[in-house]
């Protein structure tokens, strides 16, 4: 690692003014993906800003609308809430599917949609139950804050306080991990609210998470996993490694979601 | 250099180090607690599992600066003097290891199950909890077997002091 | 404590399953790795590698790195040169077909003019603190002239290839050959069926959870140095340092592997790494430590496997096998490792019998260069090559012929020993149908079908496979090994050293990374003299306590390490003997020792050992003119034979056809591995085995690019077995004493990562119903296949 200076703020506000006090000064929140960056030295902050001593940060709340979580709630805290296993269980499940127990024990939901990784698995609850990211400056709905690979619509100088998730919609999660990294290479949440239905696809996309318009109208139709037997999903779009090729990668985002839907139906 | 001060193995331990040391890299340099390990850069093999506050954590993807004011346990710190802790003895009497390297993670990972879990498990659940704990020595079969030990001997132990 | 435990303070007889000795340390967190010793006043090294997979070095210019702060010295191949350290060497001579001896090329532990694969070691930065040289090694400024790389295995033998050593034209260390072409080509003239099979065995990557790590120092007052190193072999290694490399004399390097988390292989070479440290901290005056990172392991550890193979099987009419046909070409990467050429000749081609009665045999190997990492033994070490290919082949020949492959193998097994293979292995014993019938029983193969047809009810492919290996361990007799090209002996020493008090302190060449040495030598040890097993000692890994030793791989240690202790024992029970017949005024003849006690035959006159220790070193009671005082005893053991573990393993598995998942329903083992010192261990062996076989099988895979860059650089690209991929694991064992060493062991070490990957193939293609599945077999490669498949059926 290169050296840095580190700082954690008790407050809000002293966090927003540490971030805005130098150049290229990084939040650290739960670090599971930050730190293993640094320690490849493929990034050079002048500053870390910890938000790990914001107690507010880390508040789960579940309101008569709204399931809200705080930007620094880890996946465990989240996996095993019993407030998010009646509010949104497939959110809870999902969360304690990411990495393994240590990294849950210390990621957050701000790092991971922060991050947008497109293999992660946050941003595809976020699009799909149409989330809502509460920064220290707006409110941001999920379709407009994943603007791309790695890429968000957050500033530099702001900071995640909390998602707000609507509640009352019938969803599942599934995803078919890559065996050597276990980030999702298809993960596919699937929410139904009032004949609405949403489905968000991680791991595949080569732009990072994406709803998967063919799918919804299908299901809006028929919600049963046949409905999705005729459809596939444009392997131009989808991306190609080591690990699978983009028709695979298709074909899993198809299998993930058909297992979503059952899971729901059932 | 930035000062910091938390509880190890319960005892208070303080020091001055850089921000960007690891906490595995303050407990094996600096408190010479070398039974915690690094068997890789990616986050992913488990050997640096130690408890922070009580959860598993993984000590290579943590900065020491971040345990500051916190408690932190190590293998070194779990057994009761003389006597082994329940999941330590279990992984002897079940051959739940051959070169030693991983099992200083794999043991404080299987605590962190039992906490979460509780003392009776079974196999596939503990199959999925070692997801981020890799052994290239026992084929995972008689760890598997000592964490299902382990836990119900912990259970036990509990449930005795209840009584 | 648990009734299953044996208390410690007890003799401890052969064949119980002893609690392990050295477990305390390594669950209490003191076990003492390489990068766990600090030296006072360490520098760090790290190690500036090629970014490129084939370039010309034109220049280094360390000017400004040098001038960094906490940078101690930055050294370069040139420094290497001018101390006059010389290249690395492959220690096994193999003459090509023609009689020419192989091209090894030159192995720089710097290099100099060149760089020939990602990884390639172009300078050492020490520094006050790893940081400072991680940033100066960032200063370094190379200028490489990059050039074409030949980095696949398959083209890089082709004319236009790009030429990696200026002595091995077409690429090519050797092309050798095995076994007697007439007689083979004359059994295929007459064969009634011919199966052929083309096959990669896929390049793995060993990971030892333990990375490799050393430190060097050297002490100016007696002008020595101390090598502390992560090695199965410290002696070897010395002696390679010294005689080879010219580090220094024998006498003035020692060499110490302290614990050492895994090997499987990997840590038998003497690499690059630890030579420049040892011989830095002369530079430098001060210790030098290096720990390797492990996306470092992945450049720079020697690879295994790696092979392309064309394989034909000659039978008759009744389905007997007559002639089998063999054609591999072997990666060895960019230099020739410590025993690289040894892995896919004589420890490859010599196991193409298998368990199998053929009488005719050829092989041919061609061993060839790349621009990737140095390829060498992994766990097996050609054996798992050869038991794949002839595991495969029987099994598709069976199916070809419509006869089940149980009873096909059946049909060819070897059944009377000694047997003579055309392919110069003369197996002492076996008992292959028992393993087999054993299997059998353990895995319900009779009800298969059944299973199998419920599982398609639940639109899962669910297929049975097999796979009968062999295996030659031990790796001797020292002059047959000699006359197959082998640099050095293959005995193995022991030395017994009994205390005054009647405890005793064993040192052994073998050495102990995770087989539970500490316990089973001290076992044997414990039930030989009858003392408790805490009475005993085993110490290794130390080249200035143990006086010589060959080391750990082979899965020799229990049958020639544990020989050389039990040889050494003969002579101190001997010893012990005479002194007990002057104590006891008996005639040496009338002493009978039994049960820790040495007793006049038929009185109850009667001394316990501890009592004729102390006796030995008091010296009062017996004539010093005939007998020494003291008692040790030093034993060097070089066995008759190779041993052959044998055995079967049936796996079980079904895959989802929609997501090309496979998961392993039920894995059988059966081992012959002749007598077994301690059964926990010895399954602890087999599960480990297992576990890398199927990873081979199923997940793992290096891989580079074109450019020879290499994609599997880390655990996120390369797929490491986990605990919810493999199954728990049902072990049984069947036993024939091997004739060939005192103890009637045959080892167990590799014989799950042998047996393995066939096994897991064979119930692939069952399942599949095709026989063209590669390794690794990974969710897309077989989705894609049953894609295929259900395509191809539909279209019927």
């Amino acid at each position: 690692m290169y050296a840095f200076d580190y700082q954690r703020p008790a407050g809000l506000d002293e966090a927003l003014a540490a971030l805005r006090a130098g150049e290229d000064v990084k939040v650290l929140a739960g670090g599971q993906t930050l730190l293993p960056t640094l320690k490849q030295r493929l990034a050079q902050p002048s500053a870390l800003v910890d938000l790990a001593a914001i107690p507010e940060l880390s508040r789960i709340e579940h309101g008569p609308y709204f399931l809200t979580i705080g930007a620094m709630a880890r996946h465990a805290e989240v996996a095993a809430s019993p407030m998010v296993a009646e509010a949104i269980p497939a959110l809870a499940e999902l969360a304690g599917l990411i990495g393994d127990p240590a990294v849950r024990n210390r990621g957050t939901i701000g790092g991971s949609i922060a991050n947008n990784d497109p293999t992660a698995d946050y941003p595809a609850a976020c699009l799909a139950l149409g989330a809502t990211v509460v920064t220290s400056t707006r409110r941001i709905a999920a379709e407009d804050f994943f603007t791309g690979l790695f890429e968000t619509a957050l500033a530099e100088d702001e900071v995640i306080l909390a998602v707000e998730f609507p509640v009352g919609a019938r969803a599942a999660y599934r995803k078919f991990r890559n065996p050597a990294s276990r980030y999702a290479m298809a993960g596919v949440f699937v929410a139904a609210r009032d004949g609405e239905v949403r489905v968000a696809v991680t791991g595949a996309g080569q732009g990072g998470v994406f709803r998967w318009n063919d799918a919804e109208a299908a299901l809006s139709a028929d919600f049963s996993p046949a409905a999705l037997d005729g459809l596939t999903l444009d392997p131009s779009d989808v991306m190609a490694d080591l690990h699978g090729s983009a028709e695979y990668r298709a074909q899993l985002v198809k299998v993930m979601a058909k297992r979503a839907v059952a899971a729901i139906a059932s | 250099m930035t000062q910091i001060a938390m509880t190890v193995n319960g005892r208070a331990v303080s020091a001055d180090v850089e921000p960007r040391t690891l906490l595995v890299q303050f407990l094996r340099e600096n408190l010479l607690l070398t039974g915690t390990h690094v068997g890789c850069d990616t986050s992913q093999c488990g050997a640096c599992v130690v408890h922070l506050d009580g959860a598993a954590v993984k000590s290579c993807t943590m900065l020491a600066v971040q345990a500051d004011g916190h408690a932190v346990t190590t293998i070194e710190g779990i057994a009761d003097g003389a006597t082994l802790h329940p999941m330590q003895e279990a992984f002897r009497e079940h051959h739940g290891l051959q070169c030693g390297f991983c099992t200083p993670g794999m043991i404080m990972t299987a605590l962190d199950l039992v906490a979460h879990h509780g003392a009776d498990l079974d196999e596939p659940t503990i199959r999925a909890h070692l997801d981020g704990n890799l052994c290239r020595c026992t084929g995972y079969h008689n760890i598997v077997k000592a964490v299902e030990a382990g836990a119900k001997s912990m259970g036990s132990a509990l449930k005795h002091a209840a009584e | 404590m648990n009734a299953n435990s044996f208390d410690s303070s007890k003799v401890t007889p052969l064949g119980a399953p002893v609690r392990r000795k050295e477990d305390r340390r390594f669950i209490t967190g003191k076990g003492r790795y390489t990068d766990d010793l600090a030296r006072p006043g360490q520098t760090h090294a790290y190690f500036l590698r090629s970014p490129y997979a084939h370039a010309r070095i034109r220049g280094i210019d360390t000017a400004a790195a040098a001038a960094m702060p906490g940078v101690v010295a930055i050294l370069t191949g040139h420094d290497l040169a001018a101390d006059g350290i010389r290249g690395l060497i492959c220690g096994w001579m193999i003459h090509s077909k023609d009689g020419s001896p192989m091209k090894a090329g030159y192995h720089p532990a710097l290099a100099k003019d060149k760089v020939r694969y990602v990884g390639d070691h172009v300078a050492v930065v020490i520094g006050e603190t790893l940081n400072a040289a991680k940033d100066a090694a960032a200063a370094i400024a190379v200028d490489y002239e990059v050039l074409p790389a030949a980095a696949d295995l398959g083209s890089a033998q082709a004319a236009g290839a790009a030429h990696i050593h200026d002595d091995a034209p077409r690429n090519t260390a050797f092309e050798w050959e095995l076994g007697d072409k007439t007689a083979t080509e004359a059994a295929f003239a007459r064969a009634a069926h011919v199966t052929t099979i083309d096959l990669v065995n896929n390049r793995l990557a060993p990971n030892p959870m333990e990375p490799r790590a050393a430190i060097g120092e050297y002490d100016a007052g007696d002008e020595s140095y101390t090598l502390w190193t992560t090695s199965q072999n410290p002696h070897v290694a010395r002696l390679v340092l010294s005689a080879f490399v010219g580090l220094a004399p024998e006498n003035k390097l020692r060499v110490i592997a302290p614990d050492v988390g895994g090997g499987f292989g990997s840590k038998i070479f003497i690499y690059a790494e630890e030579t420049v440290c040892a011989w830095a901290s002369k530079r430098v005056g001060r210790p030098v430590k290096w720990t390797c990172d492990r996306s470092e392991a992945f450049l720079c550890d020697a690879h295994g496997r790696d092979h392309i193979t064309h394989g034909e099987l000659a039978l008759d009419g009744q389905g007997k096998i007559i002639g089998f046909r063999v054609k591999t070409t072997a990666n060895m990467g960019a230099y020739l490792s410590t025993f690289a050429s040894c892995v896919p000749t004589y420890l490859y081609a010599t196991l193409l019998s298998g368990q199998y009665d053929i009488p005719a045999i050829y092989c041919e190997v061609d061993a060839v260069y790349t621009n990737t990492a140095p390829v060498d033994a992994y766990r097996g070490a050609g054996r798992p090559e050869a038991t794949f290919l002839v595991e495969r082949i029987v099994e598709k020949a069976a199916r070809e012929i419509g006869q089940d492959s149980a009873e096909f193998r059946r049909r060819n097994f070897i059944t009377s020993f000694p047997h003579q293979t055309p392919v110069i292995l003369s197996y002492d014993i076996g008992g292959y149908a028992a393993s087999l019938d054993k299997a059998l029983e353990l895995s319900d193969y009779a009800n298969f079908p059944a299973r199998k047809a419920e599982a398609a009810r639940r639109g899962k492919l669910r297929g049975i496979g097999l796979s009968n290996y062999i295996e030659a361990c031990g790796i001797a007799p020292s002059a047959a090994v000699g006359s197959l090209g082998a640099g050095v002996g293959l005995w193995e020493s022991a030395e017994v050293r009994v205390n005054p008090t009647g405890n005793v302190e064993v040192l052994t060449g073998s050495h102990s990374h995770g087989q539970g040495h500490e316990t089973t030598f001290a076992q044997l040890v414990s039930a030989r003299l009858g003392i408790p097993i805490d009475h005993v000692t085993i110490v290794h890994g130390d080249t200035d306590k143990v006086q010589f030793g060959m080391g750990t791989y082979g899965s020799r240690s229990g049958a020639v390490g544990m020989s050389a202790i039990s040889k050494a024992l003969d002579k101190v029970e001997a010893k012990a003997k005479k002194i007990a017949a002057h104590i006891l005024e008996a005639s040496e003849g009338d002493i009978e020792f039994k049960d820790g006690h040495f007793t006049v035959s038929g009185t109850d006159r009667s001394l316990a050992f501890a009592a004729v220790a102390l006796n030995a070193y008091v010296a009062h009671k017996f004539p010093t003119s005939e007998i020494e005082p003291g008692l040790k005893e030093g034993a060097f053991y070089d066995p008759v034979n190779f041993t052959f573990p044998a055995g079967c393993h049936i796996c079980e598995l079904e895959v989802d056809p929609e997501t090309g998942t496979t998961e392993i329903i039920k894995w059988v083992a059966v081992d012959d591995f002749g007598a077994i010192i301690n059964p926990m261990i010895v399954e602890g062996q087999v599960h480990g085995g297992i576990a890398q076989g199927v990873g081979q099988a199923l997940l793992e895979g290096v891989r580079y690019d074109a450019e020879g860059q290499l994609l599997t650089g880390s655990y996120m690209d390369y797929t490491m077995p986990r605990a919810g991929d493999l199954p728990s694991f049902v072990v049984g064992m069947t036993e024939t004493r091997c004739p060939s060493n005192p103890l009637g062991i045959k080892g167990c070490g590799e014989a799950g990562a042998i047996a393995a990957p066939p096994a897991v193939i064979n119930a692939l293609t069952d399942a599949l119903g095709t026989e063209d599945i590669p390794m690794p077999a990974t969710p897309a490669t077989l989705w894609k296949i049953a894609q295929g498949q259900i395509a191809r059926r539909a279209a019927e």
